[in-house]
């Protein structure tokens, strides 16, 4: 059973293990630096379906049908599907992938839900309340734009530190394995807030709660940034990075070399003119499946800390004159299911 | 964490926050927008040179950028405009025009009616709604206080 | 040498009226609705002040293409109706003299709502 660090930490004491991962993406992800990596890719962002927000739930469709193939495993064979995305009421998740007939809990985490959908599975593989779960999340560029801002054809200007909202999708099994890579630690965040109102700005607005949920595992663990092989979040993008190292630094912990963002490494800032970087829960998830779970497969990378951020505003709530809490949910993965990592 | 003050945090934010290339933007802003009062102004005087009365002539060149925006946002090609030139093609009559079509054609999923009628107005309806007020109001002056 | 001068004055106006609307977006958080409102509003004021009909007479489509220049028809069409028809005229001015224009912009995008399908970006 998993045992307390500090306030905050959960120490997963059998370790449970990423025992299969998928990756979907459409055209622009394909022509990121990670594109080849992705398990599939449709070029067509619609994916055969009559509207955006049916193609994001067949985006987790083909995600999860792909993680259970390469699984060799049957729907049957996975006891609690977790899954989530940007939609009002989360309507990807429960059109596409209403078809498997696994028990559903449905997540809003905005676009930490990849974290956060990957930490409950493995909490209750962990507890032995379940010998497989499976989590699944998505973001569509066309979805969240009309939802969160402005019609596709609108003639708007972007400012340089919005992001971009990936088309992508993401699906990982948990389970008992003796497998690399072992998920060994989880830290749950907080809703944080500093007050900012900016909708074109999320990486400042995540920043605070990453900084804070990253500060706390260190202080739990008795652990910093030189344990780790890498320290990678998801979608903060150029901003708030660079004002998460700056966060960090004010905490005692120094970042350079450690850190990558999801949202940096999805997209190439300099030829796919993304701003600041990507973003949606999809971007999370996909740098997860395609290329952080297959690198430490190959153990490129040995002990990682992935912690996917999300900015927890409505539409409503920001026209509403509301700032925009963020959140950081924390994952410890590594490639021994003991020893190392501090 | 907690010995960070909001004004701090905001003060931070601002520094990493890169600006806006304004000595890029607001000569683009400049050239696409005077473009596009230059083509209107040319149909202007077309339509007057065909023998339309002033009168006419003036709103019918309006009418024919409306068309031709309409038509671009259609093929996808004024929001990538619209990328390059910001308030060059915000702020002319085919800004106005480029608004009203695209959320028509973005929320047709959601059906003839609450999808594409009603969200039609979904960013010029308050432009209408303060523009004919404000019309109002100045009415209202003129009227009451004899100015006419 | 008459008509460049005619049309570079279209340009001039036209392209700093824009200017300004650029200096909205990069300098303030002003949504591209906000900026569109103000540019009417201001119109009708400048209208109203007999300030702005002089700009339209020497540039042309410089003055009455940006939407400034709607927001000083509704002004003029206000004023005129006012002088006509008295009190109706306060309701009935503004969206007459723009009936054209706001009807185009309703048809053309209903037509192309029709024909054309948001493209993925």
């Amino acid at each position: 059973m998993a045992t307390n660090l500090g306030n905050y930490t959960l120490n997963l004491d059998t370790s449970p293990s990423l025992l299969s991962f998928a990756a979907v993406g459409s055209k622009k992800e394909a022509e990121g630096p990670i594109g080849k990596q992705f398990d599939i890719i449709n070029e067509d962002s619609l994916f055969g379906q009559k509207t955006w927000e049916l193609a994001e739930g067949q985006m987790q469709k083909i995600a999860a049908e792909k993680a259970l193939e390469k699984a060799a495993l049957s729907p049957g064979e996975i006891k609690m599907l977790f899954a989530g995305d940007l939609l009002n009421q989360i309507t990807a998740s429960h059109y596409g992938l209403r078809e498997l007939g696994i028990p559903f809990i449905g997540l809003y985490g905005a676009c930490s839900t990849m974290s956060q959908s990957v930490i409950l599975a493995s909490m209750m593989v962990e507890g032995g309340l379940i010998n497989r779960g499976m989590a699944v999340t998505s973001s569509h560029f066309c979805s969240a734009e009309r939802q969160y801002r402005f019609p596709l054809e609108y003639g708007g200007q972007r400012p340089p530190t919005a992001q971009w909202t990936a088309t992508a999708a993401g699906a990982v099994i948990v389970g008992q394995s003796s497998a690399p890579p072992y998920i060994r630690r989880v830290c749950v965040g907080t809703i944080e807030n500093k007050n900012v109102k900016d909708l074109t700005n999320m990486g400042a607005a995540m920043a605070p709660a990453a900084a804070q949920t990253l500060s706390r595992f260190f202080a739990d663990t008795g652990t910093g940034p030189d344990n780790y092989d890498v320290i990678l979040t998801g979608d903060l993008g150029q901003v708030g990075s660079d004002l998460l190292s700056q966060l960090m630094e004010r905490e005692g912990y120094k970042l350079e070399g450690k850190h990558a963002d999801c949202g940096l490494i999805l997209f190439d800032r300099d030829t796919q003119k993304v701003d600041a970087g990507g973003s949606g829960c999809g971007c999370a998830a996909a740098v997860l499946c395609a290329y952080l779970l297959p690198a430490m497969r190959k153990g490129k990378v040995n002990e990682v800390l992935f912690m996917a951020t999300g900015a927890l505003m409505s539409p409503t709530s920001v026209q509403q004159g509301q700032d925009i809490p963020g959140i950081a949910h924390l994952m410890h993965l590594s490639t021994s299911p003991k020893a190392g990592g501090g | 964490m907690e010995n960070l003050t909001d004004h701090a945090y905001g003060e931070m934010v601002k520094k990493a926050s890169p600006p806006s290339k304004s000595f890029r933007d607001i000569p683009l802003a400049f050239l696409i927008g005077g473009g596009i009062c230059t083509l209107g102004h040319f149909f202007i005087s077309q339509y007057e040179r065909w023998g339309v009365s002033e009168e006419i002539a003036s709103p019918a060149g309006l009418i024919t950028l409306i068309f031709l925006a309409v038509l671009l946002t259609g093929l996808g090609v004024y929001d990538k405009m619209a990328k390059v030139g910001g308030g060059g093609s915000l702020v002319p009559i085919t800004g106005f025009a480029n608004a009203v079509a695209a959320p028509a054609l973005e929320f047709k999923s959601e059906g003839m009616i609450l999808g594409l009628g009603a969200k039609m107005f979904l960013i010029v309806g308050p432009v209408i709604v303060y523009g004919v007020a404000s019309g109002v109001i100045y009415g209202l002056i003129l009227y009451l206080f004899k100015l006419y | 040498m008459e008509v460049f001068w005619e049309y570079a004055k279209a340009f001039l106006v036209g392209g700093a009226i824009c200017a300004v609307g650029q200096v909205l977006i990069d300098y303030t958080k002003l949504t591209p609705a906000r900026i569109l409102v103000t540019f009417v509003v201001l119109g009708v004021a400048l209208g109203g002040l007999g300030v702005y009909q002089p700009l339209v007479e020497w540039a042309g489509g410089g003055a009455s293409i940006p939407l400034t220049g709607w927001g000083n028809a509704i002004a003029r069409g206000t004023r005129e109706a006012v002088a006509e028809k008295g009190i109706y005229g306060v309701l009935s001015g503004g969206l007459t003299i723009s009936a054209a224009g706001v009807a185009a912009a309703i048809f053309f995008g209903l037509m192309g709502a029709l024909v054309f399908r948001p493209k993925e970006k």
